[in-house]
């Protein structure tokens, strides 16, 4: 009888030990850093607006001076008019700002804003930050692009 | 047996493949990606300057090529935009900082592929290359000469070819020998004397000499390069030949450039240069006077009455987007300086904007020490790069001159 136990004891000690390896193992691996989130549309901070980003003209080319737009939408759907847009932004990885100074130059219809002077000059991950202020309130988003 | 006899053989090739130097793999996908996006045949055909409407007028590049070599051209009759962009020396005069009439504090930059620059200068205080070309002809320590003089001087010697390309010279007969509103009291006190229709007729004149240089200066672009036949091979698949092959060090090198190094970060793109503006904390030099960079440019590009917005500009604002969403403050401008190209920089030493490194060797080991910027902040982080990779980056850089 006794010696059963010592059987189960003994496998209950290799179990531990064996997980204790995997646990390790699995500690060491490289932490598959998930990338920023990249997606074009999302709530802005607070939920006041639903805010899309894209390239006014298709691809993003780098040390190209390009055009953008910006749409917000309200969370029920209806377009933001006659928002107060701020820009700023940079690369986090390589503490710097923006090579440009972009500016929402034209308000397009449906809660489109054009957003011009964007120019990202390296590659890597860059960040838009857009300060928003409408007669729902005011709110910010963050857009993240890798080139 | 016959399987043990398997792991044998395949470990034999594995072997083999290894010592022979079959060396296919030599590149990553993404590391070629970056090579190719580097070679000279992905540079787009020169775009239209649309505020020079004399851009790529055959004449005015004719008449702005003389002009670029005349000594005439200054106060003392000596100096010429080809005394510091030498002709034979990539436009450059392998000074630490350039001599006109003075000594200047910056060093001369090269001219090749200068007309895609969206900004001129080390610090960007122009921004097209027409203003640009105005500058030093009135800097006391280049040119030195006024706008006054220019206007005659061109009447003078070159009137008719002159007037065949811009029209007909305004009336001068009234103008001062000697006036502009940059020169000495004397001429700034002439200048103000001159009603506002001469002195816009004196700018006239003045900003059509600038349109005339840049057409010249547009045709001066980069050559192709062992780098370019290596990378075209490279892109293709094909076997690099004679001088198109790199040697181990260059190939290392090249990868350091592309990874490691991180030097691709702002030289990227065919020409080398992200034509923005970095602080690397690049020491200044003594003797000379106190140097900011960038941050002192932006009032002066805004001053400049031959900037895009100016009333001398050809075509419409559109091409004034650069001036428009110019970034004007903020840490990171603070000393910040151009991006050089580093095509043909290993035949032109010294380097760095007031010269301050006399080989590639000591601006490999400024960047790979990365110390702190004496004013704002550098962008640069050590990389401790050992003895091998230094002489190997400087093996790579060479292969853009050859
Ligand atoms: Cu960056």
């Amino acid at each position: 009888m006794a010696s059963i136990w010592r059987y189960i004891l003994a496998g209950l000690g290799l179990a531990a030990l064996l997980a204790g390896i995997v646990a390790g193992v699995y500690l060491m691996l490289p932490q598959s850093a998930p990338g920023p989130d990249l997606s074009r549309s999302k709530k802005t901070a607070n939920g006041l607006f639903v805010a899309s980003f894209e390239p006014e003209r298709g691809a993003v080319r780098q040390g190209e001076l390009q055009s953008w737009l910006l749409t917000l939408k309200t969370a029920a759907g209806a377009p933001v008019e006659g928002a107060a847009i701020t820009i700023s932004g940079g690369m986090p990885q390589h503490d710097h700002g923006l090579p440009t100074s972009p500016q929402a130059t034209d308000y397009l219809g449906n809660g489109r804003y054009r957003i011009d002077g964007v120019k990202f000059t390296m590659s890597g991950w860059w960040q838009l930050h857009f300060g928003i202020s409408a007669a729902a309130g005011s709110d910010s988003v963050v857009f993240n692009i890798v080139l | 047996m016959k399987r043990l006899a398997s792991v044998a053989s395949f470990l034999a090739l594995a072997a083999l493949a290894l010592l022979g130097g079959c060396g296919e793999p030599e590149f990553s996908d993404a590391e070629k990606k970056t090579i190719a996006s580097l070679a000279l045949n992905t540079l787009p055909s020169l775009k239209p300057d649309t505020t020079n409407q004399y851009g790529d007028v055959p004449a005015a590049a004719a008449l702005g090529s003389t002009l670029f070599f005349d000594g005439g051209m200054s106060r003392d009759g000596t100096v010429s935009c080809s005394t510091c962009h030498k002709i034979d020396r990539q436009f450059q005069d392998d000074l630490p900082q350039a001599v006109g009439v003075g000594h200047t504090n910056r060093r001369t930059m090269p001219l090749a592929g200068v007309a895609r620059d969206p900004w001129f200068f080390w610090d960007g205080r122009r921004d097209s290359l027409w203003a640009q070309a105005l500058t030093p002809l009135e800097n006391p320590l280049e040119q030195a000469g006024n706008r006054a003089a220019f206007a005659h001087y061109i009447k003078k010697r070159f009137g008719e070819r002159y007037e065949r390309i811009f029209g007909p010279l305004p009336d001068l007969s009234t103008v001062p020998a000697n006036a502009s509103p940059l020169g000495t009291d004397a001429e700034k006190a002439a200048w103000n004397a001159m009603p506002v229709g001469q002195q816009d007729d004196v700018n006239r004149v003045y900003a059509n000499i600038g349109k005339a240089i840049a057409a010249f200066e547009r045709s001066i672009e980069p050559g192709q390069t062992r780098f370019d036949r290596f990378a075209i091979d490279l892109a293709t698949g094909a076997k690099p030949e004679e001088d198109a092959a790199f040697s181990p060090e260059e190939i290392l090198g090249l990868k350091l450039f592309i990874g490691k190094a991180n030097c691709v970060t702002c030289h990227n793109g065919p020409r080398f240069t992200d034509n923005a503006f970095h602080n690397t904390g690049v020491p200044p030099v003594d003797r000379l006077p106190a140097d900011r960079g960038r941050v002192d440019a932006v009032a002066q590009v805004e001053a400049d009455p031959f900037n895009c917005f100016g009333k001398f500009r050809d075509g419409d604002e559109s091409a004034c987007r650069e001036l428009r969403f110019m970034v004007k403050n903020g840490p990171q401008i603070t000393r910040a300086y151009k991006t050089p190209s580093l095509r043909g920089a290993a035949d032109r030493p010294p380097y760095m904007h007031a010269g301050q490194f006399s080989t590639l060797d000591e601006v490999i080991a400024h960047y790979s020490k990365a110390p702190l910027a004496v004013e704002g902040v550098s962008e640069v982080h050590p990389l401790d790069l050992s003895e091998r990779e230094r002489s190997a980056l400087v093996a790579f850089l060479k292969t853009l001159s050859d």
